[in-house]
Protein backbone atom coordinates (compact mmCIF):
# COMPACT_ATOMS: atom_id res chain seq x y z
CA UNK A 1 0.00 0.00 0.00
CA UNK A 2 2.51 2.59 -1.15
CA UNK A 3 1.44 5.91 -2.58
CA UNK A 4 1.57 5.95 -6.38
CA UNK A 5 1.18 9.69 -6.73
CA UNK A 6 1.29 12.11 -3.85
CA UNK A 7 1.41 15.81 -3.13
CA UNK A 8 2.99 16.96 0.12
CA UNK A 9 2.76 20.45 1.58
CA UNK A 10 1.97 22.08 -1.75
CA UNK A 11 1.61 25.88 -1.75
CA UNK A 12 0.69 27.88 -4.79
CA UNK A 13 -0.18 31.54 -5.02
CA UNK A 14 -1.22 33.70 -7.94
CA UNK A 15 -0.10 37.17 -6.95
CA UNK A 16 -1.90 37.89 -3.69
CA UNK A 17 -4.28 34.96 -4.01
CA UNK A 18 -3.23 31.90 -2.05
CA UNK A 19 -4.78 29.13 -4.16
CA UNK A 20 -3.17 26.23 -2.31
CA UNK A 21 -1.59 26.36 1.12
CA UNK A 22 0.02 23.31 2.63
CA UNK A 23 -2.13 20.94 0.67
CA UNK A 24 -1.38 17.22 0.82
CA UNK A 25 -2.90 14.30 -1.01
CA UNK A 26 -1.87 10.75 -1.63
CA UNK A 27 -3.32 8.16 -3.98
CA UNK A 28 -2.54 4.49 -3.49
CA UNK A 29 -1.96 2.23 -6.44
CA UNK A 30 -5.14 0.63 -7.74
CA UNK A 31 -7.40 3.11 -5.95
CA UNK A 32 -10.18 5.32 -7.20
CA UNK A 33 -9.68 8.48 -5.17
CA UNK A 34 -12.02 11.44 -5.13
CA UNK A 35 -11.18 15.10 -4.66
CA UNK A 36 -14.06 17.34 -3.67
CA UNK A 37 -14.47 20.82 -2.32
CA UNK A 38 -16.51 23.99 -2.82
CA UNK A 39 -15.92 26.15 -5.90
CA UNK A 40 -12.57 27.93 -5.76
CA UNK A 41 -11.12 25.55 -3.19
CA UNK A 42 -8.12 24.79 -5.41
CA UNK A 43 -9.00 21.43 -6.94
CA UNK A 44 -8.10 22.31 -10.50
CA UNK A 45 -5.00 24.22 -9.37
CA UNK A 46 -3.84 21.10 -7.54
CA UNK A 47 -4.40 19.12 -10.76
CA UNK A 48 -2.40 21.67 -12.71
CA UNK A 49 0.46 21.49 -10.22
CA UNK A 50 0.40 17.70 -10.24
CA UNK A 51 0.56 17.48 -14.04
CA UNK A 52 3.25 20.09 -14.65
CA UNK A 53 1.01 22.88 -15.97
CA UNK A 54 1.82 25.03 -12.95
CA UNK A 55 4.89 25.14 -10.71
CA UNK A 56 4.19 25.03 -6.99
CA UNK A 57 5.89 27.61 -4.74
CA UNK A 58 6.52 25.07 -2.02
CA UNK A 59 6.05 21.40 -1.48
CA UNK A 60 6.62 18.37 -3.62
CA UNK A 61 4.80 16.13 -6.07
CA UNK A 62 6.04 12.55 -6.21
CA UNK A 63 5.27 9.71 -8.57
CA UNK A 64 6.37 6.36 -7.13
CA UNK A 65 8.58 8.37 -4.76
CA UNK A 66 10.33 10.27 -7.58
CA UNK A 67 9.85 14.05 -7.46
CA UNK A 68 8.06 15.40 -10.56
CA UNK A 69 7.32 18.94 -9.34
CA UNK A 70 9.61 20.47 -11.98
CA UNK A 71 8.61 18.24 -14.90
CA UNK A 72 6.87 19.65 -17.98
CA UNK A 73 3.35 18.40 -18.87
CA UNK A 74 4.75 16.30 -21.73
CA UNK A 75 7.23 14.65 -19.34
CA UNK A 76 4.57 13.98 -16.70
CA UNK A 77 2.42 12.30 -19.33
CA UNK A 78 5.34 10.21 -20.57
CA UNK A 79 5.89 9.05 -16.98
CA UNK A 80 2.36 7.66 -16.91
CA UNK A 81 0.05 10.37 -15.57
CA UNK A 82 -2.81 11.31 -17.88
CA UNK A 83 -5.34 14.06 -17.22
CA UNK A 84 -8.56 15.43 -18.63
CA UNK A 85 -9.69 19.04 -18.36
CA UNK A 86 -12.63 20.62 -16.60
CA UNK A 87 -13.69 22.30 -19.82
CA UNK A 88 -13.22 19.52 -22.32
CA UNK A 89 -10.34 20.04 -24.70
CA UNK A 90 -10.13 18.18 -27.96
CA UNK A 91 -8.51 18.79 -31.32
CA UNK A 92 -11.75 19.89 -32.91
CA UNK A 93 -10.60 20.01 -36.51
CA UNK A 94 -9.06 16.54 -36.42
CA UNK A 95 -11.18 13.42 -36.77
CA UNK A 96 -12.07 11.33 -33.73
CA UNK A 97 -9.54 8.68 -34.76
CA UNK A 98 -6.80 11.29 -35.30
CA UNK A 99 -7.54 12.63 -31.83
CA UNK A 100 -6.82 9.16 -30.52
CA UNK A 101 -3.54 8.86 -32.41
CA UNK A 102 -1.97 12.06 -31.03
CA UNK A 103 -1.12 10.39 -27.73
CA UNK A 104 0.58 7.31 -29.18
CA UNK A 105 3.88 7.19 -27.36
CA UNK A 106 6.21 5.91 -29.99
CA UNK A 107 9.87 6.56 -29.42
CA UNK A 108 11.68 7.21 -32.64
CA UNK A 109 14.06 9.68 -34.23
CA UNK A 110 13.03 13.01 -35.71
CA UNK A 111 13.40 12.02 -39.32
CA UNK A 112 11.63 8.72 -38.85
CA UNK A 113 8.71 10.39 -37.10
CA UNK A 114 8.49 12.98 -39.89
CA UNK A 115 8.35 10.36 -42.62
CA UNK A 116 6.50 7.44 -41.12
CA UNK A 117 2.75 7.34 -41.28
CA UNK A 118 0.77 8.53 -38.24
CA UNK A 119 -0.47 5.45 -36.45
CA UNK A 120 0.80 2.02 -37.40
CA UNK A 121 -1.75 -0.70 -38.14
CA UNK A 122 -1.46 -1.89 -34.53
CA UNK A 123 -1.88 1.63 -33.13
CA UNK A 124 -4.95 2.27 -35.29
CA UNK A 125 -6.41 -1.06 -34.27
CA UNK A 126 -5.86 -0.28 -30.61
CA UNK A 127 -7.37 3.20 -31.05
CA UNK A 128 -10.49 1.74 -32.68
CA UNK A 129 -10.76 -0.83 -29.89
CA UNK A 130 -10.70 1.95 -27.30
CA UNK A 131 -13.27 3.94 -29.28
CA UNK A 132 -15.50 0.89 -29.19
CA UNK A 133 -14.88 0.68 -25.44
CA UNK A 134 -16.38 4.15 -24.98
CA UNK A 135 -18.96 3.65 -27.73
CA UNK A 136 -17.60 6.10 -30.27
CA UNK A 137 -16.30 3.69 -32.92
CA UNK A 138 -19.09 4.63 -35.32
CA UNK A 139 -17.87 8.23 -35.34
CA UNK A 140 -14.17 7.41 -35.86
CA UNK A 141 -13.89 9.36 -39.11
CA UNK A 142 -16.06 12.34 -38.18
CA UNK A 143 -14.46 15.59 -37.07
CA UNK A 144 -14.26 15.77 -33.27
CA UNK A 145 -16.04 19.14 -33.41
CA UNK A 146 -19.41 17.50 -34.15
CA UNK A 147 -19.46 15.39 -30.98
CA UNK A 148 -21.93 16.15 -28.23
CA UNK A 149 -20.65 17.35 -24.86
CA UNK A 150 -20.86 13.94 -23.23
CA UNK A 151 -19.22 12.25 -26.20
CA UNK A 152 -16.38 14.75 -25.98
CA UNK A 153 -15.78 13.76 -22.37
CA UNK A 154 -15.65 10.11 -23.38
CA UNK A 155 -13.28 10.83 -26.26
CA UNK A 156 -11.01 12.84 -23.99
CA UNK A 157 -10.79 9.88 -21.62
CA UNK A 158 -10.28 7.38 -24.44
CA UNK A 159 -7.52 9.46 -26.04
CA UNK A 160 -5.54 9.23 -22.80
CA UNK A 161 -5.93 5.46 -22.67
CA UNK A 162 -4.05 5.09 -25.97
CA UNK A 163 -0.83 5.76 -24.10
CA UNK A 164 -1.78 3.36 -21.31
CA UNK A 165 -1.08 5.70 -18.37
CA UNK A 166 -0.94 4.29 -14.84
CA UNK A 167 -2.78 7.16 -13.17
CA UNK A 168 -5.71 9.07 -14.64
CA UNK A 169 -6.61 12.47 -13.24
CA UNK A 170 -10.15 13.35 -14.30
CA UNK A 171 -11.35 16.92 -13.80
CA UNK A 172 -15.15 16.91 -13.43
CA UNK A 173 -15.87 14.04 -15.82
CA UNK A 174 -19.64 14.20 -15.26
CA UNK A 175 -20.24 17.95 -15.50
CA UNK A 176 -22.90 18.57 -18.12
CA UNK A 177 -23.24 14.91 -19.02
CA UNK A 178 -26.64 13.19 -19.07
CA UNK A 179 -27.38 10.42 -16.49
CA UNK A 180 -27.19 7.55 -19.01
CA UNK A 181 -23.72 8.62 -20.12
CA UNK A 182 -22.70 9.11 -16.47
CA UNK A 183 -23.62 5.49 -15.80
CA UNK A 184 -21.63 4.43 -18.82
CA UNK A 185 -18.67 6.50 -17.64
CA UNK A 186 -18.87 4.99 -14.14
CA UNK A 187 -18.89 1.52 -15.64
CA UNK A 188 -15.85 2.31 -17.79
CA UNK A 189 -13.91 3.76 -14.86
CA UNK A 190 -14.69 0.69 -12.74
CA UNK A 191 -13.66 -1.61 -15.55
CA UNK A 192 -10.37 0.22 -16.05
CA UNK A 193 -9.77 0.22 -12.31
CA UNK A 194 -10.26 -3.55 -12.21
CA UNK A 195 -7.64 -3.74 -14.98
CA UNK A 196 -5.22 -1.95 -12.64
CA UNK A 197 -5.58 1.73 -13.41
CA UNK A 198 -5.46 4.26 -10.60
CA UNK A 199 -7.83 7.24 -10.64
CA UNK A 200 -8.06 10.62 -9.03
CA UNK A 201 -11.39 12.27 -9.79
CA UNK A 202 -12.45 15.86 -9.13
CA UNK A 203 -16.22 16.04 -8.91
CA UNK A 204 -19.18 18.08 -7.74
CA UNK A 205 -21.58 15.22 -8.33
CA UNK A 206 -21.69 13.73 -4.79
CA UNK A 207 -23.66 10.67 -5.77
CA UNK A 208 -21.04 9.84 -8.38
CA UNK A 209 -18.10 10.41 -6.00
CA UNK A 210 -19.59 8.58 -3.04
CA UNK A 211 -20.60 5.65 -5.21
CA UNK A 212 -17.35 5.30 -7.06
CA UNK A 213 -14.47 6.36 -4.84
CA UNK A 214 -12.75 4.32 -2.16
CA UNK A 215 -11.10 7.36 -0.63
CA UNK A 216 -12.24 10.97 -0.69
CA UNK A 217 -10.21 14.09 0.06
CA UNK A 218 -11.92 17.38 0.80
CA UNK A 219 -10.23 20.65 -0.09
CA UNK A 220 -11.32 23.90 1.47
CA UNK A 221 -9.70 27.26 0.74
CA UNK A 222 -6.56 25.60 -0.56
CA UNK A 223 -6.12 23.28 2.41
CA UNK A 224 -6.76 19.59 2.80
CA UNK A 225 -9.66 19.45 5.22
CA UNK A 226 -10.04 15.72 5.64
CA UNK A 227 -9.24 12.45 3.89
CA UNK A 228 -11.16 9.26 4.46
CA UNK A 229 -13.71 6.80 3.16
CA UNK A 230 -16.92 8.27 1.70
CA UNK A 231 -18.80 7.43 4.94
CA UNK A 232 -16.23 9.16 7.14
CA UNK A 233 -16.22 12.22 4.96
CA UNK A 234 -20.01 12.38 4.82
CA UNK A 235 -20.21 12.26 8.62
CA UNK A 236 -17.45 14.79 9.24
CA UNK A 237 -18.84 18.07 10.65
CA UNK A 238 -15.96 20.14 9.19
CA UNK A 239 -17.00 19.06 5.70
CA UNK A 240 -20.58 20.12 6.30
CA UNK A 241 -19.32 23.49 7.51
CA UNK A 242 -17.18 23.94 4.44
CA UNK A 243 -20.06 23.19 2.12
CA UNK A 244 -22.92 24.79 4.03
CA UNK A 245 -21.22 27.74 5.71
CA UNK A 246 -19.65 28.39 9.13
CA UNK A 247 -20.87 26.87 12.42
CA UNK A 248 -22.23 30.22 13.59
CA UNK A 249 -24.73 30.30 10.75
CA UNK A 250 -26.20 27.02 11.92
CA UNK A 251 -27.97 28.80 14.77
CA UNK A 252 -29.93 31.04 12.46
CA UNK B 1 -11.78 5.44 -50.93
CA UNK B 2 -9.92 3.84 -53.84
CA UNK B 3 -11.81 6.01 -56.33
CA UNK B 4 -10.62 9.06 -54.46
CA UNK B 5 -7.07 7.72 -54.55
CA UNK B 6 -7.12 7.12 -58.28
CA UNK B 7 -8.49 10.64 -58.85
CA UNK B 8 -5.63 11.98 -56.77
CA UNK B 9 -3.04 9.90 -58.62
CA UNK B 10 -4.45 11.17 -61.91
CA UNK B 11 -4.24 14.80 -60.75
CA UNK B 12 -0.63 14.31 -59.62
CA UNK B 13 0.28 12.70 -62.96
CA UNK B 14 -1.33 15.57 -64.87
CA UNK B 15 0.48 18.08 -62.66
CA UNK B 16 3.87 16.50 -63.25
CA UNK B 17 3.21 16.20 -66.99
CA UNK B 18 2.24 19.88 -67.25
CA UNK B 19 5.28 20.81 -65.17
CA UNK B 20 7.59 18.84 -67.44
CA UNK B 21 6.08 19.84 -70.79
CA UNK B 22 5.40 23.52 -70.13
CA UNK B 23 8.68 24.95 -71.54
CA UNK B 24 8.41 22.68 -74.60
CA UNK B 25 4.97 24.03 -75.46
CA UNK B 26 5.52 27.65 -74.43
CA UNK B 27 9.02 28.50 -75.60
CA UNK B 28 8.61 32.28 -75.49
CA UNK B 29 11.33 33.53 -73.04
CA UNK B 30 8.90 36.01 -71.46
CA UNK B 31 6.53 33.16 -70.66
CA UNK B 32 9.23 30.84 -69.33
CA UNK B 33 10.59 33.66 -67.19
CA UNK B 34 7.13 34.17 -65.68
CA UNK B 35 6.95 30.39 -65.18
CA UNK B 36 10.31 30.38 -63.39
CA UNK B 37 9.21 33.05 -60.90
CA UNK B 38 5.93 31.22 -60.40
CA UNK B 39 7.76 27.99 -59.58
CA UNK B 40 9.98 29.80 -57.08
CA UNK B 41 6.89 31.09 -55.31
CA UNK B 42 5.14 27.72 -55.46
CA UNK B 43 8.09 26.19 -53.60
CA UNK B 44 8.21 29.03 -51.05
CA UNK B 45 4.45 28.99 -50.40
CA UNK B 46 4.38 25.19 -50.04
CA UNK B 47 7.31 25.23 -47.63
CA UNK B 48 5.79 28.07 -45.62
CA UNK B 49 2.49 26.23 -45.45
CA UNK B 50 4.26 23.11 -44.16
CA UNK B 51 5.03 25.06 -40.97
CA UNK B 52 2.45 27.85 -40.68
CA UNK B 53 -0.47 26.06 -42.30
CA UNK B 54 -0.04 22.98 -40.10
CA UNK B 55 0.89 24.56 -36.79
CA UNK B 56 -1.25 27.71 -37.00
CA UNK B 57 1.80 29.86 -36.21
CA UNK B 58 1.67 32.51 -38.93
CA UNK B 59 5.30 33.36 -39.72
CA UNK B 60 5.82 36.60 -41.62
CA UNK B 61 9.60 36.45 -41.78
CA UNK B 62 10.46 33.65 -44.17
CA UNK B 63 12.14 36.26 -46.38
CA UNK B 64 15.02 35.88 -43.91
CA UNK B 65 15.62 32.37 -45.22
CA UNK B 66 14.98 33.36 -48.82
CA UNK B 67 17.56 36.15 -48.51
CA UNK B 68 20.07 34.01 -46.63
CA UNK B 69 19.81 31.36 -49.33
CA UNK B 70 20.32 34.01 -52.01
CA UNK B 71 23.35 35.54 -50.28
CA UNK B 72 24.79 32.12 -49.42
CA UNK B 73 24.74 31.06 -53.06
CA UNK B 74 26.20 34.34 -54.33
CA UNK B 75 28.93 34.46 -51.67
CA UNK B 76 29.95 30.82 -52.07
CA UNK B 77 29.93 30.95 -55.88
CA UNK B 78 32.10 34.09 -55.86
CA UNK B 79 34.53 33.08 -53.12
CA UNK B 80 34.98 29.45 -54.10
CA UNK B 81 35.54 30.50 -57.72
CA UNK B 82 32.68 28.55 -59.27
CA UNK B 83 32.57 28.92 -63.05
CA UNK B 84 29.20 30.07 -64.34
CA UNK B 85 27.20 27.08 -65.54
CA UNK B 86 25.62 23.94 -64.15
CA UNK B 87 28.17 23.66 -61.36
CA UNK B 88 26.65 26.57 -59.45
CA UNK B 89 23.39 24.64 -59.09
CA UNK B 90 25.29 22.32 -56.74
CA UNK B 91 25.23 25.23 -54.30
CA UNK B 92 21.41 25.30 -54.23
CA UNK B 93 21.14 22.56 -51.56
CA UNK B 94 23.95 24.33 -49.66
CA UNK B 95 21.87 27.53 -49.72
CA UNK B 96 19.01 25.49 -48.27
CA UNK B 97 21.20 24.13 -45.49
CA UNK B 98 22.52 27.61 -44.63
CA UNK B 99 18.92 28.87 -44.40
CA UNK B 100 18.04 25.88 -42.22
CA UNK B 101 20.96 26.57 -39.89
CA UNK B 102 19.93 30.21 -39.55
CA UNK B 103 16.37 29.08 -38.84
CA UNK B 104 17.53 27.24 -35.71
CA UNK B 105 18.45 30.26 -33.51
CA UNK B 106 15.83 32.57 -35.06
CA UNK B 107 13.18 29.88 -34.66
CA UNK B 108 14.21 29.18 -31.08
CA UNK B 109 13.71 32.84 -30.20
CA UNK B 110 10.51 33.43 -32.18
CA UNK B 111 8.84 30.21 -31.02
CA UNK B 112 9.11 31.25 -27.40
CA UNK B 113 6.11 33.44 -28.18
CA UNK B 114 2.69 32.59 -29.55
CA UNK B 115 0.07 34.17 -31.79
CA UNK B 116 0.51 37.89 -32.48
CA UNK B 117 3.77 38.16 -30.58
CA UNK B 118 5.23 35.38 -32.70
CA UNK B 119 4.16 37.19 -35.89
CA UNK B 120 5.74 40.44 -34.75
CA UNK B 121 9.02 38.74 -33.82
CA UNK B 122 9.28 37.08 -37.22
CA UNK B 123 8.67 40.44 -38.93
CA UNK B 124 11.35 42.01 -36.73
CA UNK B 125 13.85 39.34 -37.77
CA UNK B 126 13.14 40.12 -41.41
CA UNK B 127 14.02 43.80 -40.93
CA UNK B 128 17.08 42.98 -38.82
CA UNK B 129 18.45 40.80 -41.61
CA UNK B 130 17.60 43.40 -44.26
CA UNK B 131 19.42 46.11 -42.30
CA UNK B 132 22.37 43.81 -41.66
CA UNK B 133 22.67 42.96 -45.35
CA UNK B 134 22.61 46.67 -46.24
CA UNK B 135 25.33 47.54 -43.77
CA UNK B 136 27.77 44.66 -43.63
CA UNK B 137 30.89 44.61 -45.77
CA UNK B 138 30.81 40.98 -46.88
CA UNK B 139 27.28 41.28 -48.27
CA UNK B 140 28.34 44.20 -50.46
CA UNK B 141 26.12 46.71 -48.63
CA UNK B 142 23.33 48.33 -50.60
CA UNK B 143 24.98 47.55 -53.95
CA UNK B 144 24.57 43.83 -53.23
CA UNK B 145 26.36 40.92 -54.87
CA UNK B 146 26.66 39.57 -58.38
CA UNK B 147 26.94 35.80 -58.70
CA UNK B 148 28.49 34.57 -62.00
CA UNK B 149 26.10 34.62 -64.96
CA UNK B 150 26.08 31.56 -67.23
CA UNK B 151 26.54 32.23 -70.95
CA UNK B 152 23.57 30.23 -72.21
CA UNK B 153 21.17 31.28 -74.92
CA UNK B 154 18.09 33.04 -73.60
CA UNK B 155 15.92 29.96 -74.16
CA UNK B 156 18.40 27.50 -72.63
CA UNK B 157 18.94 29.89 -69.71
CA UNK B 158 15.27 30.00 -68.78
CA UNK B 159 14.70 26.29 -69.45
CA UNK B 160 17.65 25.16 -67.32
CA UNK B 161 16.53 27.28 -64.40
CA UNK B 162 12.97 26.13 -64.90
CA UNK B 163 13.83 22.44 -64.67
CA UNK B 164 16.10 22.84 -61.67
CA UNK B 165 13.34 24.72 -59.84
CA UNK B 166 10.79 22.12 -60.94
CA UNK B 167 12.90 19.42 -59.28
CA UNK B 168 13.04 21.47 -56.07
CA UNK B 169 9.26 21.89 -56.26
CA UNK B 170 8.65 18.16 -56.62
CA UNK B 171 10.96 17.45 -53.68
CA UNK B 172 9.26 20.11 -51.54
CA UNK B 173 5.73 18.94 -52.27
CA UNK B 174 6.75 15.32 -51.62
CA UNK B 175 8.24 16.39 -48.29
CA UNK B 176 5.08 18.34 -47.43
CA UNK B 177 2.97 15.28 -48.28
CA UNK B 178 5.13 12.98 -46.16
CA UNK B 179 4.97 15.39 -43.22
CA UNK B 180 1.23 15.74 -43.54
CA UNK B 181 0.49 12.01 -43.29
CA UNK B 182 3.12 11.38 -40.62
CA UNK B 183 2.83 11.28 -36.86
CA UNK B 184 4.93 14.44 -36.78
CA UNK B 185 2.38 16.17 -39.03
CA UNK B 186 -0.48 14.99 -36.84
CA UNK B 187 1.26 16.44 -33.80
CA UNK B 188 1.63 19.77 -35.64
CA UNK B 189 -2.11 19.81 -36.37
CA UNK B 190 -2.76 18.98 -32.72
CA UNK B 191 -0.64 21.99 -31.74
CA UNK B 192 -2.71 24.16 -34.09
CA UNK B 193 -5.96 23.03 -32.45
CA UNK B 194 -4.90 23.09 -28.77
CA UNK B 195 -1.24 23.36 -27.85
CA UNK B 196 -1.77 22.98 -24.09
CA UNK B 197 -3.71 19.78 -24.47
CA UNK B 198 -1.14 18.45 -26.93
CA UNK B 199 1.48 18.91 -24.21
CA UNK B 200 -0.76 17.01 -21.80
CA UNK B 201 -0.76 14.12 -24.27
CA UNK B 202 3.02 13.90 -24.35
CA UNK B 203 3.64 15.92 -27.53
CA UNK B 204 7.02 17.58 -27.14
CA UNK B 205 5.76 20.82 -28.60
CA UNK B 206 8.96 22.90 -28.52
CA UNK B 207 10.90 20.31 -30.45
CA UNK B 208 8.11 19.62 -32.94
CA UNK B 209 7.57 23.31 -33.69
CA UNK B 210 11.26 24.01 -34.17
CA UNK B 211 11.73 20.99 -36.44
CA UNK B 212 8.83 22.09 -38.63
CA UNK B 213 10.12 25.66 -38.69
CA UNK B 214 13.61 24.62 -39.80
CA UNK B 215 12.19 22.13 -42.28
CA UNK B 216 10.10 24.88 -43.87
CA UNK B 217 13.07 27.28 -44.07
CA UNK B 218 15.23 24.89 -46.13
CA UNK B 219 13.26 24.89 -49.42
CA UNK B 220 12.76 28.65 -49.08
CA UNK B 221 16.57 29.04 -48.84
CA UNK B 222 17.02 26.81 -51.88
CA UNK B 223 14.74 28.89 -54.09
CA UNK B 224 16.39 32.01 -52.65
CA UNK B 225 19.67 30.71 -54.07
CA UNK B 226 18.06 29.93 -57.41
CA UNK B 227 16.52 33.40 -57.46
CA UNK B 228 19.90 35.08 -56.92
CA UNK B 229 21.54 33.00 -59.64
CA UNK B 230 18.64 33.53 -62.04
CA UNK B 231 18.68 37.32 -61.69
CA UNK B 232 22.49 37.51 -61.65
CA UNK B 233 22.40 40.06 -58.84
CA UNK B 234 21.04 40.37 -55.36
CA UNK B 235 20.20 43.47 -53.29
CA UNK B 236 19.12 43.65 -49.63
CA UNK B 237 15.68 45.06 -50.43
CA UNK B 238 14.85 42.23 -52.85
CA UNK B 239 16.43 39.44 -50.85
CA UNK B 240 14.76 40.47 -47.57
CA UNK B 241 11.47 41.79 -48.90
CA UNK B 242 8.42 42.23 -46.64
CA UNK B 243 6.24 41.76 -49.73
CA UNK B 244 7.73 38.29 -50.14
CA UNK B 245 6.46 37.37 -46.66
CA UNK B 246 3.00 38.71 -47.36
CA UNK B 247 2.87 37.11 -50.80
CA UNK B 248 3.61 33.55 -49.72
CA UNK B 249 1.20 33.84 -46.79
CA UNK B 250 -1.49 35.23 -49.09
CA UNK B 251 -0.92 32.44 -51.62
CA UNK B 252 -1.43 29.80 -48.95
CA UNK B 253 -4.49 31.60 -47.54
CA UNK B 254 -6.16 31.97 -50.92
CA UNK B 255 -5.51 28.38 -51.95
CA UNK B 256 -6.32 26.92 -48.56
CA UNK B 257 -4.20 27.06 -45.42
CA UNK B 258 -2.91 23.68 -44.35
CA UNK B 259 -3.77 21.88 -47.60
CA UNK B 260 -1.19 20.46 -50.00
CA UNK B 261 -2.61 21.88 -53.21
CA UNK B 262 -3.70 25.23 -51.75
CA UNK B 263 -0.36 27.07 -51.75
CA UNK B 264 0.45 25.67 -55.21
CA UNK B 265 -2.80 26.99 -56.62
CA UNK B 266 -2.41 30.30 -54.78
CA UNK B 267 1.13 30.81 -56.08
CA UNK B 268 0.14 29.79 -59.59
CA UNK B 269 -2.60 32.41 -59.70
CA UNK B 270 -0.99 35.26 -57.77
CA UNK B 271 2.59 35.10 -59.00
CA UNK B 272 1.62 34.55 -62.64
CA UNK B 273 -0.80 37.44 -62.34
CA UNK B 274 1.82 39.68 -60.77
CA UNK B 275 4.47 38.84 -63.36
CA UNK B 276 1.96 39.38 -66.15
CA UNK B 277 1.05 42.79 -64.78
CA UNK B 278 4.71 43.71 -64.44
CA UNK B 279 5.38 42.74 -68.05
CA UNK B 280 2.25 44.49 -69.34
CA UNK B 281 2.27 47.68 -67.31
CA UNK B 282 5.87 48.07 -66.23
CA UNK B 283 7.31 47.54 -62.78
CA UNK B 284 4.52 49.42 -61.03
CA UNK B 285 3.12 48.06 -57.81
CA UNK B 286 -0.42 48.09 -59.15
CA UNK B 287 -0.60 44.36 -58.52
CA UNK B 288 -0.76 45.10 -54.80
CA UNK B 289 -4.26 46.50 -55.33
CA UNK B 290 -5.28 43.24 -57.00
CA UNK B 291 -3.69 41.28 -54.14
CA UNK B 292 -5.67 43.24 -51.59
CA UNK B 293 -8.92 42.86 -53.50
CA UNK B 294 -8.40 39.11 -53.98
CA UNK B 295 -7.57 38.65 -50.34
CA UNK B 296 -10.71 40.49 -49.28
CA UNK B 297 -12.80 38.45 -51.67
CA UNK B 298 -11.39 35.17 -50.34
CA UNK B 299 -11.79 36.15 -46.70
CA UNK B 300 -15.38 37.23 -47.27
CA UNK B 301 -16.54 34.51 -49.64
CA UNK B 302 -14.29 31.48 -49.07
CA UNK B 303 -12.74 32.04 -45.63
CA UNK B 304 -11.07 28.63 -45.59
CA UNK B 305 -9.51 29.08 -49.03
CA UNK B 306 -10.38 27.80 -52.48
CA UNK B 307 -9.39 24.14 -52.11
CA UNK B 308 -11.30 23.27 -48.89
CA UNK B 309 -14.39 25.15 -50.11
CA UNK B 310 -14.28 23.33 -53.44
CA UNK B 311 -13.89 19.99 -51.66
CA UNK B 312 -16.90 20.73 -49.51
CA UNK B 313 -18.95 21.67 -52.57
CA UNK B 314 -18.04 18.43 -54.34
CA UNK B 315 -18.86 16.43 -51.21
CA UNK B 316 -22.26 18.09 -51.02
CA UNK B 317 -23.02 17.34 -54.67
CA UNK B 318 -22.09 13.72 -54.17
CA UNK B 319 -24.38 13.33 -51.19
CA UNK B 320 -27.21 15.08 -52.99
CA UNK B 321 -26.74 12.88 -56.04
CA UNK B 322 -26.50 9.63 -54.08
CA UNK B 323 -29.14 10.24 -51.38
CA UNK B 324 -32.42 10.02 -53.38
CA UNK B 325 -31.28 7.00 -55.44
CA UNK B 326 -30.26 4.79 -52.57
CA UNK B 327 -33.16 5.68 -50.30
CA UNK B 328 -35.67 3.03 -51.47
CA UNK B 329 -33.17 0.18 -51.08
CA UNK B 330 -31.47 1.15 -47.83
CA UNK B 331 -33.47 3.86 -46.13
CA UNK B 332 -31.46 3.66 -42.90
CA UNK B 333 -28.07 4.09 -44.49
CA UNK B 334 -29.06 6.86 -46.84
CA UNK B 335 -30.53 8.74 -43.90
CA UNK B 336 -27.24 8.37 -42.06
CA UNK B 337 -25.28 9.82 -44.94
CA UNK B 338 -27.53 12.84 -45.15
CA UNK B 339 -27.36 13.36 -41.42
CA UNK B 340 -23.57 13.34 -41.16
CA UNK B 341 -23.29 15.59 -44.19
CA UNK B 342 -25.70 18.03 -42.64
CA UNK B 343 -23.71 18.18 -39.43
CA UNK B 344 -20.50 18.76 -41.32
Amino acid sequence: MSALIEATGVCKSFGGLQALSDCSLSVTEGQIAGLIGPNGSGKTTLFNVMTGYERCNQGEIRLRGEPISRATPERVFALGVGRTFQITRLFFRLTVLENMLVATQRHEGWIRSAVRRAGSVAERGRALELLEFVGLDRLAHSPAGILSYGQRKLLELASLLVADPEVLLLDEPTAGVNPTLINQLTERIRELNRAGKTFLVVEHNMEFVMGLCQQVTVLHQGRTLVTGTPEEVRANPAVLDAYLGGADDDDL
Amino acid sequence: MSARWSVRALLVAIGIAVLGLFPLVFSNPTTTSIAEFTLIFMVAASAWNMFSGSSGYIALGHAVYFGCGAYALALLANHLGFAAGWGVFALVPVAGIVAGLIAIPTGLIALRARRHTFVVITIAFMFIFQLAASNLAFTGGTSGLQPPTPLWSVKAYNDNFYYVTAVVLVVTVTLAWLVRRSRFGLQLLAIRDDEERARGLGVRVARIKLTAYVLSAIPVGMVGGIYAYFLGQIFPQFAFDPLFDLSIALMAFIGGLGTLAGPLLGALVLEALQQYFTVQYGASQAYLIIYGALFLAVVLLLPRGVIPSAQELIERWRVRASAPGSEPEEPGRAGDVVKTAGVR
